[in-house]
């Protein structure tokens, strides 16, 4: 896989990062570079293989179904640019 | 049956598939311990975990796991023993996480069947592709003020298990049924409150038409319906929508639509620029989910009778049509009512029949009148088994019984109670019947004479009379049987 300015620019947007030419440029190489390295495992035989979803071999740690009231309003919005009536504020957005 | 539209140049056929959300009725949300109440005051119920603070990690709740086993189970699906939480990645004001915690490759449910029935006798089996878990995402007030979206995050990390349907359904009404299917499972489970005004449950509906027999067409997702009539509505308008394009030569473009529900139409999504690129990938955060063919059997030791078998119990039991069962399981509450009238009196059990008309029609119209719900009725099962009683030994006649509903319904009263006190009990003495027919033939010489003379249609003169002399209460059959006897004997 190689990654050129077509797939660094939709990264970019998906990613809502804004890059110049030259970064670009810089980030083509960088990813480049690390893909290139990550394909030596291609040398591995895979066939047959399930995907790893984890290398943990604990297993996934669950809690009872208890809720606890924590009238959190003030707390989250306390770092929020813009807020109204315990709501966040933010840029209209509408689809 | 007929389930084609006609075009211009042939007949179209809907394909027609469901996305069901459903909000697991559980206390606390997926993730974290925060209330999942409906209706607090905004961002109230917001952890440090569902507002996505650096350095906080999901822990899953064990609860909303066994309740999409259970899901699973009512839905006949398959239960997956392991499964995995993947990250579906946008950006969006409401998902402060930037990624919605979902499942991917591997659900914890895999392919099940549901049963839906048609008036007619007939059913179809609409078949289920999974069922996965995935966290709810805030709620966005958009209309509230023109430059600004007002967010409230108390839904944000709720538990949502999202129920996929294969594209086997054909008609607005089959997805009408399909769902309030879904909802009568999940609600004889517990598993989800089944409230869709408050969006406990909503759908995503995908539609495409073709000539019958084609491959499908290509689609349309219509997000977000919260109501059994916008599902309708929605697919209709689409389904001419397309086929309106379609039948003057254009194209379908893959699309993901809106309904608006004032006009009732449906539009594209505006913010389409960007083709859905999620990239899903295994959440870190979490390890898979395992669950053991022995905790697998337990949760099933907990799944209470479900509407298909109770539908196939009442059929057994009380030799009812597939239909009637159909519309006495389909609600948990309107089962256990019949249930309890039926069981009233041990000699209702022959008279079913009756007990089905009179929930389903006469006292269900009450409560619609009244904006009532079954289980605030003010009449009790075992009240409505006495009113049946008393109509299936022919001691008040069925006109009489509606006034004596009405009576119990606000008075409070049991039928036996109103029955005695205003001496409704239906007249089935052939002596007094007699009497009352005597004086009627005896007032009325000319309209006997006309009657003689084949003017047949008068003997409900004479049935009327003789009612109102009775106060209605004249056993209708004795009567009618006594008074065609008398006259014709005149002759």
């Amino acid at each position: 896989m190689k990654i050129d300015k077509n797939t660094i620019n939709k990264i970019a947007r998906l990613s809502r990062i804004k890059l110049d030419d030259k970064e670009s440029e810089d980030y083509i190489k960088d990813l480049n570079s690390i893909l290139d390295w990550v394909e030596q495992l291609n040398e591995v035989n895979t066939e047959n293989v399930e995907p790893l979803s984890n290398i943990s071999s604990s297993i996934l740690p669950k809690r009872e179904d208890v809720s606890k009231d924590t009238n959190s309003s003030d707390e989250i919005l306390e770092n929020a640019p813009d807020k109204l009536e315990g709501f966040f504020a933010v840029p209209k957005v509408v689809e | 049956m007929n389930n084609l539209i006609k075009g211009e140049k042939h007949d179209w056929e809907m394909v027609i598939g469901l996305e069901i959300h459903a909000q697991v009725k559980s206390n606390s949300k997926l993730f974290s311990s925060s209330s999942t109440k409906f209706g607090s005051s905004p961002n109230s119920q917001v952890s440090l975990v569902d507002a996505a603070m650096p350095g906080m990690l999901p822990v899953i709740n064990k609860y909303c796991v066994e309740q999409a086993v259970k899901t699973g189970v009512g839905l006949n699906a398959k239960i997956n023993n392991y499964s995995v939480f993947d990250r579906k990645n946008y950006f969006y004001a409401d998902l402060p996480q930037g990624y919605q915690i979902s499942q991917y490759k591997y659900p914890i449910v895999g392919e099940g069947k549901v049963t839906i029935d048609f008036k007619d006798g007939t059913s179809k089996d609409i078949r289920i592709v999974r069922l996965h878990l995935e966290q709810d995402a805030g709620k966005s007030l958009h209309d509230q003020n023109p430059s600004k979206t007002y967010v409230d995050l108390n839904r944000s990390g709720v538990a949502l298990m999202e129920i996929v349907s294969e594209p086997d359904i054909r008609t607005p009404d089959e997805a009408g049924m399909f769902i309030s299917k879904i909802r009568s499972i999940l609600m004889y489970l517990d598993t989800c409150d089944g409230n869709m005004q408050e969006g406990s449950l909503r759908a995503d509906v995908n539609i495409s038409v073709r000539k019958p027999g084609d491959e499908y067409g290509t689609r349309c997702e219509i997000k977000n319906l919260n109501s059994i009539k916008f599902i309708k509505q929605a697919i209709n308008y689409e389904a001419k929508r397309q086929i309106e394009i379609l039948e003057s030569g254009g194209s379908i473009e893959q699309n993901t639509m809106l309904f608006n529900t004032s006009t009732g139409k449906t539009r594209p999504m505006r913010n389409k620029e960007e083709a859905h690129d999620y990239r899903y990938f295994p959440d870190p955060d979490l390890l898979p989910l395992e669950i053991s063919e022995e905790e697998i059997g337990k949760i099933k030791l907990s799944i209470p009778e479900l509407p298909d078998e109770l539908k196939y119990k009442f059929i057994e039991t009380y030799k009812m049509s597939n239909y009637d069962a159909s519309v006495l399981t389909a609600d948990k509450q309107t089962s256990d009512y019949f249930n309890d009238a039926i069981n009233s009196d041990a000699e209702l059990k022959n008279h079913s029949k009756i007990v089905v008309n009179w929930i389903t029609s006469e006292l269900f119209s009450l409560l619609n009148k009244n904006n009532l719900e079954l289980n605030n009725s003010p009449v009790s099962p075992e009240n409505l088994g006495q009113l049946v009683k008393l109509i299936s030994t022919n001691e008040i006649s069925g006109k009489i019984a509606k006034d004596v509903l009405e009576d119990m319904f606000t008075s409070g009263k049991t039928a036996r109670q109103i029955v005695d006190e205003k001496g409704l009990k239906q007249v089935s003495d052939q002596g007094e019947i007699e009497k009352v027919i005597d004086e009627v033939i005896a007032e009325n010489p000319k309209m006997v004479e006309q009657y003689l003379g084949g003017k047949d249609k008068l003997l409900g003169f004479f049935v009327g009379q003789a009612m109102k002399l009775t106060k209605g209460k004249a056993n209708p059959k004795i009567l009618n049987d006594i008074l065609r006897q008398k006259l014709n004997k005149k002759n």
